[in-house]
């Protein structure tokens, strides 16, 4: 996968991005192809919010351009990148626990039909759509009227990342989808972040943690101090550079000769 | 909803069916309504409650509580509240009585005009709370004062009195006001009287009627209201719109919920409901008070929340509010025809909406898996 011969569907170049006197990101470039796991690491305060939000379009870079299908792109709002095809599934706003998974799929976009003059929500085929949808990602439901609050949290992932890719993403951005997840969850969500890039998918994989990193992505980039410090294909970096990368060095190093290597 | 054929996985925990049932936000309202009208078949069977007088009374009030309650059970659904239904109702009747009588505009414009009038406050409550972001209670209980405020310094001004009459002599012939101080279905009544199924007068001027001459329109107007309320809410795309504005208004703009028009229109909503009512009551009185509509908000809020919603939002049902309100309209009628002091119904509103909320919460744990 990692050889991949398509033209970046995103491009970002030279992105700079400040709030005020702060400059939260500082000529950061960075792209992702179809059917790529492209991760961005960064510890915490690298930009790595800031970025994926000017990439899908909450925030305006202050500098630099936005190449989408190899053209310009000026989104004004999340609505505008959704609808060109780039989601977002942030790791707290994805789903409202109280309603039913079906309910929470077609949030926004519910299906209907017509009897008569009246039109009502489509319920069989939204409930057959979102179970078969589910069981792909390897989710078997209960009953599609299931809320998701019954769900644990690596599921209400895989709704939300299955919801983005139902209605036809083709950029799929995730925002640390597994920093509040325990080991079982986490190989859940890694296998749905491979089935949806094997799927042809653009994915932006945010994460702070390595490991998952290098389970499934093709290529990292990481961020630090709102600069890219350089992109490495898979199998060109060991996990301990990579690591060294995010932290800034030296004091790392340091840090985890004290600690054994176990960080 | 349809079986799909999933295949069954191992790991998932089988529910029992009881769980399943227990799970629905209606469920309170209906061992309610059960255990209310139980008790007063035993305590008070032969006064007379459940003869066709009798039925139609609490019908009657249980019909007004519904109205009000569907208005403030959407709403409550969508994540916000409204203080000001009380007010509302007296602001409406009053505005009623003075553009019919003293005005002596028809009473068809001056209901027409009324409902224009409530609406718009309902959207401008709405529209603040929406802006401003701030809680819909603290709106809306600066309009519960603006409102009634309004409702006695009108009359007091042009009429030196905070009680207008009048108002059914203005009405006759209107064709407007039959919609809502009217009766349907007389002539099946009439029948019902002299096949001898239901009682007639036997002596007076009305001797040889049926005691009960047809359904007021406040009950058909509460039954339209939560039929339509209902469908809307369960079946349609803008249901689905409500359930989400009020689950989470973020995540719920984030996939193009357009959350503030929902909620402005649940505002609308509840301020055409108290419209109703205050219409239907003038027309029945003949009259609009000053106090009339008093602590109608927190009877409405409490009918949805016997009713299974929750006071933050996202969850709830237009039947379990209009069960809630049913409970209310025969325990108060039921106390009567008991011949229990009527303030005790004060002390069960409290233990009944206590032990509601915590039914509730119960109940969101298991539907969150909350622990």
């Amino acid at each position: 996968m990692s050889e991949t011969v398509h033209a970046p569907l995103v491009e970002m170049r030279d992105i700079e991005k400040h709030f005020g006197p702060v400059i939260a990101l500082n000529g950061v470039s960075f792209d992702v192809r179809p059917g790529e796991c492209h991760c961005l690491l960064g510890d915490n305060g690298a930009g790595k919010s800031t970025f994926i939000k000017t990439m899908s379009g909450v925030h305006k870079p202050t500098r630099g351009t936005i190449l989408f299908e190899g053209r310009e792109m000026n989104f004004d709002s999340p609505r505008d990148a959704m609808i060109a095809g780039i989601a977002t599934v942030y790791q707290d706003l994805a789903m409202i626990p109280l309603m039913s998974v079906t309910r929470n799929f077609w949030m926004g976009r519910e299906p209907v039909k017509r009897l008569g003059p009246f039109r009502f929500m489509d319920f069989k085929t939204a409930n057959t759509v979102t179970m078969e949808e589910m069981r792909k990602m390897g989710i078997n439901l209960r009953s599609p009227d299931q809320a998701v609050g019954t769900l644990s949290g690596g599921e209400r992932q895989t709704v939300a990342i299955a919801r983005a890719v139902y209605f036809g993403a083709k950029v799929l951005i995730l925002d640390e989808p597994t920093s509040a997840l325990g080991v079982r969850q986490t190989a859940n969500v890694l296998s749905t972040i491979d089935k949806v890039r094997k799927a042809g998918i653009a994915v932006v994989f945010i994460t702070h943690n390595v490991r998952h990193a290098l389970a499934v992505g093709d290529r990292f980039t990481v961020l630090n101090r709102g600069k890219t410090l350089g992109t490495a294909q898979r199998g060109q970096i060991t996990p301990e550079e990579l690591q060294d990368l995010m932290a800034g060095g030296q004091e790392m190093v340091a840090l985890e000769g004290s600690l054994g290597g176990t960080v | 909803m349809s079986s799909t054929g999933a295949v069954a996985d191992e790991r998932i925990r089988k529910t029992s069916r009881l769980r399943t049932a227990l799970v629905r936000p209606e469920l309170g309202a209906i061992v309610g309504v059960i255990a209310v009208f139980l008790f007063f078949i035993v305590f008070a069977g032969d006064s007379g409650m459940f003869n066709p007088q009798g039925v139609l009374n609490w019908s009657t009030v249980s019909a007004q509580f519904v109205i009000i309650a569907v208005g403030a059970c959407m709403l409550m659904i969508a994540g916000e509240f409204d203080l000001s239904v009380g007010s509302m109702i007296g602001f409406a009747g009053m505005s009623i009585a003075i553009i019919s009588v003293t005005l002596a505009w028809p009473v068809w414009v001056a209901i027409l005009l009324t409902f224009a009038i409530c609406i718009s406050i309902g959207a401008l409550t709405g529209t603040i709370v929406v802006r401003t972001g701030l809680p819909s209670f603290i709106v809306s209980l600066a309009f519960l004062f603006i409102l009634r405020g309004f409702t006695i310094f009108f009359p007091q001004t042009i009429e030196r009195r905070t009680i207008i009459g009048g108002i059914s002599d203005r009405a006759a012939g209107d064709w407007l006001a039959p919609f809502f101080g009217g009766k349907v279905g007389g002539p099946f009544f009439a029948w019902l009287g002299d096949q001898g199924i239901i009682a007639v007068f036997e002596r007076g001027t009305r001797a040889g009627q049926p005691v009960v001459e047809g359904i007021p329109m406040l009950i058909v107007w509460a039954l339209l209201l939560v039929v339509m309320a209902h469908i809307v809410l369960t079946k349609t795309k803008f249901g689905n719109w409500v359930f989400a504005s009020g689950g989470d208004a973020q995540a719920a703009r984030y996939v193009g919920v357009p959350v503030a028009r929902v909620k402005i229109l649940m505002f609308m909503l509840t301020a055409f409901c108290a419209c109703v009512f205050a219409t239907c009551q003038v027309m029945e009185f003949g009259s609009a008070g000053a106090d009339r509509g008093l602590l109608k908000e927190f009877e409405a809020i409490i009918a949805v929340v016997i009713g299974g919603a929750l006071l933050t939002g996202g969850y709830g049902s237009v039947i379990g509010a209009a069960l809630g309100a049913i409970i209310f309209g025969v325990v108060q009628q039921g106390l009567f025809f008991a011949g229990v002091e009527s303030s005790l119904f004060r002390v069960f509103l409290g233990v009944i909406l206590l032990f509601a909320v915590i039914l509730n919460t119960y109940i969101r744990r298991i539907i969150t898996g909350e622990r």
